[in-house]
């Protein structure tokens, strides 16, 4: 059975757009991809999926329990028709990170995490030592591969799909010894800084959470999304969502500008594969400016009002 | 209550690893080891809980060779009571990780395990999930925050969207994050102190616990190289720039 099935990622409203990285992904191993929905209320967001291009089928579980994202319960309905398929992915978000080795361990299989190029059914490669190494990795051909997909890496897939929609009930009851409570969400209405096309950061140079206003206005007025360094969020400026690096988010927009972020190679894992990068930074010394694509040297308070000024 | 704190010695997170030439892997010959970043904060965590006197033990425990006692001893000196190796020669896989932590979990019967949300060196976070699969037990993963009451546990997860809040029952795995807490500086007399704390040492065999399935790590190569790019004299200039390329 040569079959890729893809875990959607979704907050209830709208599929997050790293299910159609996933698909790119399972694409590129050259099988047929399904893929399932879990949650509650959810035809709408099964809509979005089947109109993913290359997709199958999506199979849609339907049920109240699901309505939270919790591994537990989400990794009970992927085993349950785990048989039918020969790899199993997801994102490596915080969502796929949290469920997918459970859906590897119940299946008795190792997971493959962060693939970021196919080079065959069973062959991948991945980034180990936040990305200072790359790996080719060999899954074994007899048993199922689970994964995570490093979703910086690949392109959504299209949005050209007709795929049919199954509905299916859950399998199983929802766990008793897990419940769910609630999300806090940091962010406002800026882009998603896993999506965007443009992403504005500071540092810990910013100084304080008021100044980071003048990121926020920046990034406004061009349609960006707004990161920060490990540095500005453990110093309470902004909120976690906003940290981009090896333990935040990975990105890949096509222009990435940091402002006063000095370029630790945490940091600098979590936007390597931008299509632009510029630093502003007063240190003409700082290591950022060895991997910015254009640099310049100066105080990022001076600097911002001057940008605004031209490009509004 | 028990707590069972996962520690993994790694190449220390502020040495910019080597891959070695013939892609055999990361070269950690005379490299500076230290405790997984993470796995300090999974300790630090537990030591608070057991001075708020919700837990009576703290037991580190590390898989690997006798190298792995170096950590487990910093972990002593942190202020665990006990600590056990899992002698091991091999570097093992998180499934297999997961499975020699459930055969000490059954033996211990912890109330709580916590783990870091991930080793810096392979990136994995799986470890931690792998076992609540396997033990039938809740998960909470990505910790930023943990309040015990009553035999359950409020956690806090830094997640893309925000800060989740979960309520799992004990006994759980918990995976921390970043900003759960500081960890301690270990003191010299301390150290000295934890060189008479238990550190027993169990056989990946005795455990009955064998690798399966495992992944076949071939090849290494180093990341491609983004070129140095060009400077630019003012702001005017980064603007023009930006809109010959058509980035703004």
């Amino acid at each position: 059975m040569s079959r890729t099935l893809v875990i959607a990622e979704h907050d209830g409203q709208n599929l997050n757009p790293s299910t159609a990285k996933c698909v790119s992904c399972a694409t590129a191993v050259g099988h047929e991809c399904d893929i399932i929905v879990m949650g509650s209320d959810i035809r709408e967001i099964a809509e979005q999926a089947a109109a993913i291009g290359g997709v199958g089928k999506v199979i849609a579980v339907n049920a109240e329990p699901l309505g939270n994202p919790l591994a537990v319960n989400f990794a009970a309905e992927v085993v349950a028709i785990a048989d039918d398929y020969s790899h199993i992915m997801g994102p490596s978000t915080t969502f796929g990170r949290d469920l997918m080795p459970q859906i590897a361990a119940r299946l008795g299989v190792n997971q493959v995490s962060d693939i970021a190029a196919v080079e065959g059914t069973h062959h991948f490669k991945r980034p180990i030592y936040a990305g200072n190494a790359i790996v080719d990795v060999t899954a074994p051909d007899a048993v199922t591969v689970v994964a995570t997909v490093r979703v910086a890496s690949w392109k959504a897939a299209g949005n050209d799909g007709t795929a049919s929609i199954e509905e299916r009930t859950a399998s199983t009851g929802p766990s008793d010894h897990t419940r769910y409570i609630g999300l806090q969400s940091g962010g406002g209405e800026r882009p998603d800084l896993q999506t965007a096309a443009r992403v504005i950061s500071g540092g810990r140079a910013l100084g304080s959470e008021e100044n980071f206003e003048l990121i926020y206005s920046l990034a406004d007025l061009i349609g960006a999304g707004a990161g920060a360094s490990r540095a500005a969020v453990d110093a309470g400026y902004v909120p976690n969502d906003m940290q981009v690096g090896q333990t935040g988010k990975i990105i890949s927009p096509d222009l990435y500008i940091a402002f006063g972020i000095s370029g630790a190679i945490q940091h600098v894992t979590g936007i390597k594969d931008a299509g632009t990068i510029v630093a502003v930074n007063k240190d003409a010394e700082a290591p950022i400016f060895e991997i910015a694509d254009i640099g310049l040297a100066a105080d990022l308070f001076t600097v911002i009002p001057e940008m605004k000024a031209l490009l509004s | 209550m028990k707590i069972l704190v996962g520690i993994k010695r790694v190449v220390d997170y502020n040495v910019r690893i080597r891959v070695r030439s013939d892609g055999s892997g990361v070269d950690t010959d005379g490299v500076k080891m230290s405790i997984n970043p993470f796995d300090e904060i999974a300790l630090e965590e537990a030591l608070r809980i057991r001075e708020a006197g919700n837990a009576e033990e703290v037991i580190v425990v590390s898989l690997g060779g006798n190298e792995c006692q170096q950590q487990l001893r910093t972990g002593l000196a942190m202020g665990a009571d006990r600590a056990i190796q899992i002698d091991t020669a091999g570097r093992l896989q998180p499934l297999t990780i997961a499975r020699a932590f459930l055969k000490l979990v059954e033996k211990e019967q912890p109330g709580l395990v916590i783990l870091g949300k991930q080793a810096i060196d392979d990136d994995n976070s799986q470890t931690g999930q792998m076992l609540a699969a396997l033990w039938d037990r809740p998960q909470a993963t990505f910790a930023s925050q943990v309040t015990l009451s009553d035999n359950q546990a409020t956690v806090v997860r830094e997640v893309d969207a925000g800060l989740e809040t979960i309520e799992v029952d004990l006994p759980a795995v918990i995976t921390v994050d970043l900003r759960l807490n500081e960890p301690r500086f270990v003191k010299l007399p301390d150290i000295m102190k934890a060189k008479r704390k238990p550190l027993d040492v169990i056989a990946l065999d005795e455990l009955g616990v064998t690798s399966e399935n495992d992944l076949q790590f071939t090849h290494h190569a180093p990341p491609p190289v983004r070129e140095k790019g060009i400077m630019v004299e003012d702001t005017a200039q980064l603007v023009a720039e930006l809109k010959n390329r058509g980035l703004v």
